[in-house]
């Protein structure tokens, strides 16, 4: 850390914008906003004592503060430059009119010009002090431009169309400055000294000082401003209600974000429900009681659920019970709709909704459910039967098949009319209680996954097909018909599409060869109503879009270097698996003494070949060894029909680690060609012939890696 | 023998009747200035289609008004058989215009003034952005939460028939089924007290079973279809009559009974919507035909208030 100093005077700064209920899941992200914002200009404004700018947020206020803030901006001194000093003086040095006119023009005296020399010649310079300002004169000005600066997804105007624009209605500010108000207003409202307490438990107006005494203030008016101690105090309470029942709260740290910006006050209280509830699936209890109810579902020790929830409420305590009854009214509601809708749902098979889904429009041009049902009942049965032909015998082409029916049929039941979230589980669920085998309902239940890089793919191989199919089916279908994600535009969720084929090809090692697979699912486009064209350029981009994905997991996920990346994938992106397996060699073998060498060789290479102008005015059908007249060259020549040899041994064996060090071995025939050799020869005869023996060269070992790729450190 | 007659001689029963509910806040409302409106005497969905509502809040004149409005929403019928589900639920809405700096809590005692203690529970504001397709209409807002239940609808409109609102009207709309089950801590919307001595279900129950009867299996779905077009037409035919009107003429041109069949278009549509008689393109389709006849309508007033033609923008 920078070291402060210590002479400049600074005073403590303290900033609240207080507001009606901020939607929850945009606190977190508006805070780190808040803070850029406000270092952007306090830097830009040389306000910061080599301080920092902290910022956090609770539903009815965002808070910005910082221990140290200039009390005034320092002075600056500029330098001008005026005439060059032959003309500011004549022969005997006495100023001319031109230094008279620019001194007057500067508002400076004769004598306090100076003569400045540069890198032109001397010239005759001004000094400018520009004073610093007051800290409370430009925060006055750029705070109010600051909180409209915050983005936010969707803002409003809460008086008039001119008036200001926020997430919420703003009520208050505090903005304070060593303790001495900034006034400015928003929009209305006056900034000043008042924050506000807690909605039903605090004073309406509560005086603070600073940051000094914020947080203890507030939280006298039972407001707790930090989201950490808000945090703390909910897994605090959580623990104490559960730990002695020797019960625990299912895990779910999303829930855990979200109650903590959704209260000033959180306070956990224990509720119960019946225990009939629970012969319904843990999926739909826990649904309902998390995303419609916000409440965590509690576990017994074997993982199984127990008849309680635990609700965060906005509130120190529920002394009657009256908040804990109210709950339970709620939640008992929505278990009994939940039930109704599983026995409602329950009396007709599964697959008798097939014919509902004609009347569900999956996209205009791409035609109802039933017809992506049909598409995917042949894309998920190629899958398939791909792997089952490379020797994969437990792939189920016919399991693949009926699951690929099943999918979709979920979406028309009452379940998921209530609960969407639950779309692909409920089916799974339903087939599972229907008797379709385990395989088949599981595939059901998980093929709408991995629904984030951080969710798991599904758990076996026909999920894995249909889910394939599902992802790839909508990717081919959205390019053909010009939906292709741009910006934040990604309405079908293509790019989670193909990030999901990246992981399930990569975890599940599923040999997936991503343009023939782009083919089959084109060619189902092509031929199955409503028979969309998908031309061999869409195929091209699609095959693109996903090997861009694949990009972003081996950096970002898998930890190779962009440069390992770039050269593996350069050598080929259609099968992944190889793909991350010759990454792997190649992130090996990079540290070895021979590689980056021949890495930096390779590079070589290609520049002469990229310079010797088009291939086919030089190319040779094949190196002419009687051509070869240094020895250097015979060797070269030699030894890479050895390395390639047992080279391409290794890499038909899978070893790609020992094809690359077999390979980094030619470094020392490579260096002393390029030492002996002049490549661009005077001879015709002989010139060609070095260009195609290099060119040959590049083309043998670059199948596991493009070297030239490789970034290295030598130049 | 009523539910009362049982009880007699146990501890009087707890909470408002349903009818004591609306009289607190129709005083209540009265007391913050607003005119107390009557239910609109044409079908709809809810109180923001009400014309005190949707063409209220347009142009700039202030206005506060209060009404009930019974709600008729077919798909949600369930024959009187689900606890808390109904074809014709009861909305208590509220429209302040312009939107007061301390409407939260003017709210808030409007629930006091009900019998709930604010410090005893829970209540929040919990995100919650109201949008109408069929009105062309959106807000940003919250649905109120007391100890978990979804009892008012709480919005800032933005823009309404397609014009964005200036001044901003803030829009209350209390579920008083709900309210009225908690205060008298019932599980059932058919036991709620209606007054002293009946119940929602004895003066309800009835009117449940046979709309959701009519609107699930008996409406004839080619004569909503007929129907809903032969209001549009009219409605048309009545909208390009008014853009080709001038002065005195256009001023009383009657739009009222041209939203009156845009009203009438949106219950068909939601009469055909739960005999399941629309695909879902189509249905898309179908919203935005009844929302341009509002749009145009809501269009068309402002105009009549100020004499400049208005610019609608399509929902956002």
């Amino acid at each position: 850390m920078k070291k402060r100093n210590s002479k400049v005077a600074t005073a403590d700064f303290l900033f609240e914008i207080g507001c009606e209920e901020i939607p929850a899941g945009m606190l977190q992200r508006a805070a780190s906003e808040l803070k850029v914002i406000l270092e952007k200009h306090f830097s830009a404004n040389n306000l910061l004592n080599n301080s920092v700018v902290e910022t956090f947020g609770a539903p009815r206020r965002l808070v910005a503060a910082c221990d140290s803030l200039r009390l005034r901006q320092p002075d600056v001194v500029r330098e001008i430059t005026g005439p060059p000093r032959s003309v500011a003086f004549d022969d005997v040095g006495r100023p001319t009119r031109a230094a008279e006119s620019f001194a007057a023009k500067q508002g400076v005296r004769l004598e306090d010009l100076a003569v400045i020399s540069t890198a032109r010649g001397d010239y005759l310079a001004a000094k400018q002090v520009i004073k610093g300002r007051p800290a409370a004169e430009i925060l006055r000005e750029i705070l109010p431009r600051m909180i409209a600066e915050i983005p936010w997804p969707r803002s409003m105007y809460w008086a008039s169309a001119e008036g200001p624009r926020f997430i919420r209605p703003v009520r208050w500010v505090v903005a304070l400055l060593g303790g001495r108000t900034i006034p400015f207003t928003f929009g209305e409202v006056a900034a000043g000294n008042f924050s506000a307490g807690h909605r039903f438990l605090g004073k309406p107006k509560v005086p603070v000082k600073g940051l000094k005494d914020y947080h203890a203030k507030l939280r006298a008016s039972f407001v707790l401003a930090n989201p950490a101690e808000r945090r703390r105090k909910i897994e605090r309470e959580i623990h104490a209600l559960l730990v002695k029942r020797g019960l625990r709260a299912h895990a779910d740290p999303g829930l855990l974000d979200l109650v903590t910006y959704l209260n000033e006050y959180p306070t956990v209280i224990l509720g119960d429900f019946s225990e009939e509830f629970l012969d319904l699936p843990d999926e739909i209890l826990v649904t309902v009681m998390r995303d419609h109810q916000k409440y965590f579902a509690v576990e017994r020790r074997d993982g199984s659920l127990a008849a309680h929830f635990l609700a965060v409420i906005n509130m120190d305590s529920d002394r009657q019970g009256l908040v804990r009854a109210g709950h339970e009214r709620v939640l008992r509601a929505r278990f009994a709709d939940a039930r109704f809708f599983w026995q409602h749902d329950l009396k007709c098979r599964l697959a008798d909704n097939l014919s509902r889904l004609q009347h569900v429009t999956y996209e205009s041009r791409l035609g109802s459910y039933a017809a992506k049902v049909a598409r995917l009942k042949s894309l998920a049965g190629w899958f398939a039967g791909q792997w089952f032909n490379s020797g994969i015998l437990q792939a189920d082409v016919a399991g693949s098949i009926r699951a690929a029916e099943l999918a979709k049929c979920d979406l028309v039941t009452g379940m998921v009319g209530e609960f969407p979230e639950l779309q692909g589980i409920v089916g799974g669920l339903y087939a599972k209680e229907q008797g379709e085998p385990d395989e088949v309902a599981w595939a059901v239940y998980d093929h709408y996954r991995p629904l984030g890089l951080d969710e798991s793919i599904p758990r076996n191989l026909t999920g894995c097909s249909v889910a394939l199919a599902d992802k790839l089916d909508a990717l081919v279908g959205c390019f053909a018909v010009g939906m292709i994600p741009s910006g934040s535009s990604d309405p079908f969720a293509l790019r989670r599409a193909a990030l999901g084929i990246v992981k399930i090809i990569l975890e599940r090692k599923v040999p997936v060869s991503l343009s023939a697979s782009i083919s089959a699912a084109a060619g189902i486009l092509e031929s199955q109503p409503p028979k969309i064209r998908v031309s061999p350029q869409v195929q091209a981009q699609v095959l693109e879009f996903i090997a861009e994905r694949a990009r972003f997991v081996f950096k970002e996920r898998l930890g190779f270097a962009y440069d390992e990346v770039s050269a593996t994938l350069a050598a080929g992106a259609d099968d992944l698996v190889d793909a991350e397996r010759r990454l792997a060699a190649l992130k090996a073998i990079r540290k070895t003494k021979n590689f980056e060498p021949l890495a930096t060789a390779f590079k070589r290479i290609r520049k002469i070949i990229e310079k010797a102008g088009p291939v086919g005015s030089w190319k040779l059908s094949a190196v002419r060894e009687d051509a070869l007249v240094e020895e250097a060259e015979r060797k070269l020549h030699a030894d890479s029909r050895k390395v390639a040899r047992e080279a391409g041994e290794h890499k038909r064996g899978g070893r790609y680690r020992e094809a690359l060090q077999v390979i980094a071995g030619l470094r020392p025939a490579v260096d002393q060609f390029f030492d002996r050799v002049l490549v661009m020869a005077e001879d015709e005869q002989l010139r060609k012939n070095r260009l195609t023996l290099l060119a040959e060269l590049l083309e043998e070992f670059s199948t596991i890696a493009d070297f030239s790729e490789i970034v290295t450190t030598e130049k | 023998m009523t539910t009362t007659d049982k009880r007699a001689g146990k501890a009087k029963p707890r909470g408002l009747t349903f009818q004591d509910v609306i009289f607190k806040l129709q005083q209540f409302w009265a007391g913050q200035g607003c005119v107390l409106q009557q239910p609109y005497d044409v079908e709809m969905g809810a109180g923001t289609m009400h014309p005190e509502t949707f063409l209220r809040v347009l142009g700039p004149a202030a206005y506060r008004v209060a009404y009930v409005q019974p709600s008729r929403r077919p798909a949600d019928g369930r024959y009187g058989e689900n606890p808390n589900r109904l074809y014709k639920h009861t909305q208590y809405q509220v429209i302040l215009k312009p939107a007061p700096a301390d409407i939260q809590n003017l709210f808030l005692k409007s629930l006091a003034v009900l019998g709930i203690r604010l410090q005893d529970h829970d209540i929040r504001f919990e995100e919650d952005n109201w949008e109408s397709p069929t009105l062309g209409a959106w807000g940003i807002g919250w649905q109120v939460l007391l100890d978990g239940l979804e009892i008012t609808q709480f919005t800032y409109f933005q823009q309404c028939g397609g014009l964005d609102l200036d001044p901003v009207s803030v829009e209350l709309t209390y579920g008083l089924e709900r309210i009225t089950a908690f205060l008298q801590g019932v599980d059932n919307v058919f036991d709620i007290r209606w007054t002293e001595r009946l119940t929602y279900g004895q003066i309800r129950l009835a009117e449940e079973q046979q709309f959701s009867v009519y609107s699930f299996e008996q409406a004839d779905a080619a004569a909503a279809r007929h129907h809903f077009e032969s209001y549009e037409s009219e409605a048309a035919g009545l909208l390009k009559s008014f853009a080709a009107s001038r002065g005195e003429e256009k001023r009383r041109f009657p739009l009222l009974p041209v939203y009156e069949l845009c009203l009438k278009c949106s219950h068909l549509f939601n009469i055909l919507d739960s005999r399941g008689a629309i695909s879902v393109t189509e249905r898309a389709a179908l919203i935005g035909r009844v929302r341009q006849l509002a749009c145009r309508v809501a269009a068309g007033t402002v105009e009549q208030q100020t004499g400049e033609a208005a610019v609608a923008q399509e929902p956002a």
